[in-house]
């Protein structure tokens, strides 16, 4: 350990900062948890205060329960999100495999081709895309949003991908090729596992978005059946009227899934698995 | 039966061409050593051999059949790695048995090579661990186990001490020979270190640039190097190569001498600056310049010799090489 990380002091001043940084992190879901749990005068009154015995209130759980299939939306949130993570990370990953093991004819040209989408906001294509949905049928269903969202994360992914896979060794792969697995087996029993963490990187990164996102919903699939948590919770906005209760409640519930994916994706964070394999 | 047989063998990638035809030949049982500095594409025909590079053009034949289009794990081969290349999320004895649970053997015969071969590797207490929890050398004897589990008809080594300390590169070395000793198996190994290849070695291929220099047992190839280059490669330390007009006036050709053939005499013909004395104990080596060449001495024993004194140094004529300006040996 070097000397700086033993000073009291530092350690100090590197706890402290790093301490703010969360608190100033945290304080919107905060004021967002509390207020959910008061009742509307309360919200605005003090809205930093805690919801004691006197406003204390469910009211805005009740009203979201009540109103619409909240759990229905939930459940179409959690569909979209993990089916486009899925196929993100199984053709994100297949994509950079060949690129990054591969010799072959445009081979650089191809991998710039697949970059490019990241410089490009898939939102400018919304009409085409609109457009191209309604001539497939698929407006109105939960596949219009997997669809695109896989087309969203996939530059990244791929990009992302196919670095961390040119640093699996080269005699691993060949190991194997002579141990007599086929270049699947090799991808999937062996590449993959060694680039988990590069895979859960990626995972987070596009989670985020995809949940939160309001634009492809409110477009693509507007529908009762199909809506997502947060199209969802749009219906508590209003023009002239917001319930507040009701939009808070619905957002402090929004937060419990994607916590929970984001901390198995982060727990493959952790590195160290590869060490040993070669030198 | 012949084990490997190249023929005419090349390799291109692009316009670079690495591999000049190479004619080899690898008896039944024979140990091959593979030797050359860096870039003389040594490693480039053993990943011929293996089949993880395809020949440009050339035939190999393992065991007599053609394997130009055989898939690696169909050859009959078995290759280890000089990183070692483990399957890091697996343990030891799933390494081992991998390739033979691909090749679709029973359980039984798993179980019984697997432990066949820890026992012969001193493996046994290392089954359940896993590539990150071993050390250098039992890694190295995993990735040499794994080898073994498939009964070959043909080993590769790719330069499989390299990663290993001194100490442990000379056990691991032993435990080499003595395998090749236990399994009567063809072995091909590839290294820069002419250490290895003349301790190890039945017959040594001695490769530069891409073409094969020479091709004997190692004390044919120290005995009776083909060209310069191959005498200056072999033995350590290396031949000391000056111009022959330093003893016969006029000559033009380079002579060559061992360290180890130069002694200490007072009616020697060379005439010495040392200019640094290596005490080993059982030998003293003296670096010395002789006009404009510096040589290295081998001398038996030890000798109170102090740097920037001169020596005069005497050789038996009949252990002098002679090579031409091109580098051929010339008698």
């Amino acid at each position: 350990m070097n000397k700086a990380r033993k000073n009291p002091f530092n350690t100090l001043a590197m706890h402290g900062a790093l301490i703010l940084y969360t608190l100033i992190a945290l304080f919107p879901v905060f004021v967002i948890l509390i207020n959910s749990f008061k009742d509307r005068k309360a919200i605005f009154r003090e809205p930093l205060a805690l919801p004691d015995a006197e406003t204390f209130s469910m009211i805005g759980y009740q009203t979201v329960m009540k109103q619409g299939d909240f759990f229905l939306y939930f459940q179409n949130s959690l569909i979209v999100t993990v089916a486009s993570l899925f196929f993100v990370l199984l053709f994100g990953a297949m994509a950079a495999f060949a690129l990054a093991e591969y010799r072959f004819k445009g081979n650089t040209l191809m991998g710039l081709y697949l970059a490019l989408g990241i410089m490009i906001p898939i939102r400018i294509g919304t009409v085409a895309i609109l457009e191209m949905m309604v001539a497939s049928g698929l407006v109105n269903t939960l596949w219009a949003l997997i669809l695109v969202y896989t087309a969203q994360g996939l530059p990244l992914a791929v990009f992302i991908l196919s670095e961390f896979m040119r640093q699996v060794s080269d005699d691993l792969k060949n190991a194997a090729r002579v141990d007599g697995l086929s270049e699947y087996a090799i991808f999937f029993r062996l590449v993959l596992p060694l680039v988990r963490p590069a895979m859960a990187t990626v995972a987070v990164f596009n989670m985020i978005p995809i949940w939160n996102d309001l634009w492809f919903p409110l477009i693509l699939a507007p529908a009762e059946e199909t809506k997502t948590l947060t199209l969802g919770s749009q219906v508590f906005i209003g023009q002239f009227v917001t319930d507040w209760n009701a939009v808070l409640s619905a957002l402090s519930m929004a937060i419990l899934p994607v916590l929970i994916l984001y901390v198995i994706f982060s727990r493959q964070l952790i590195r160290g698995i590869t060490s040993g394999a070669v030198k | 039966m012949t084990a490997l047989t190249l023929t005419n063998v090349n390799k291109s990638f692009g316009d670079v061409h690495v591999l000049k035809d190479i004619n080899i030949e690898v008896e039944d049982g024979e140990f091959v050593v593979f030797v050359g500095p860096s870039g003389c594409g040594k490693s480039t025909l053993l990943r011929v051999i293996a089949g993880l590079e395809d020949a440009t053009s050339g035939e190999v034949r393992i065991g007599g059949d053609l394997v130009n289009a055989t898939p690696p794990s169909k050859r009959g081969i078995a290759m280890v790695f000089q990183s070692y290349a483990l399957y890091p999320h697996l343990n030891v004895r799933k390494n081992m048995s991998l390739a033979l649970k691909q090749e679709k053997q029973s359980k039984a015969v798993i179980e019984e090579r697997v432990a066949k071969a820890s026992k012969m590797l001193n493996l046994e207490d290392y089954l359940d661990r896993y590539p990150s929890e071993l050390s250098g050398g039992q890694r190295q004897r995993v990735a040499i186990g794994r080898a073994i589990v498939r009964e070959p008809k043909l080993f590769l080594f790719d330069e499989p001490l390299s990663n290993l300390d001194a100490a442990l590169r000379m056990n691991t070395r032993l435990e080499i020979a003595n395998l090749h000793d236990a399994l009567a198996a063809s072995m091909i190994y590839v290294t820069h270190d002419q250490t290895e290849a003349m301790t190890l070695a039945d017959k040594i291929v001695v490769l530069r640039d891409g073409r094969v220099e020479q091709i004997g047992s190692p004390m044919e190839l120290y005995n009776n190097p083909a060209n310069q280059f191959v005498a200056g490669f072999l033995g350590s330390p290396a031949m000391n190569f000056m111009p022959a007009g330093y003893v016969n006036d006029g000559d033009e050709r380079t002579m060559g001498v061992r360290p180890e053939d130069l002694r200490l005499a007072d009616d020697g013909a060379l005439s010495a600056a040392v200019q640094h004395v290596e005490h080993l104990g059982g030998d003293t080596n003296v670096i010395a310049r002789v006009k404009n060449t510096q040589i290295t001495a081998r001398l038996f024993g030890q000798h109170a010799i102090s740097q920037g004194e001169t020596v005069t140094l005497g050789f038996s004529p009949e252990r002098l090489y002679y090579f031409d300006t091109e580098g051929a040996r010339v008698q």
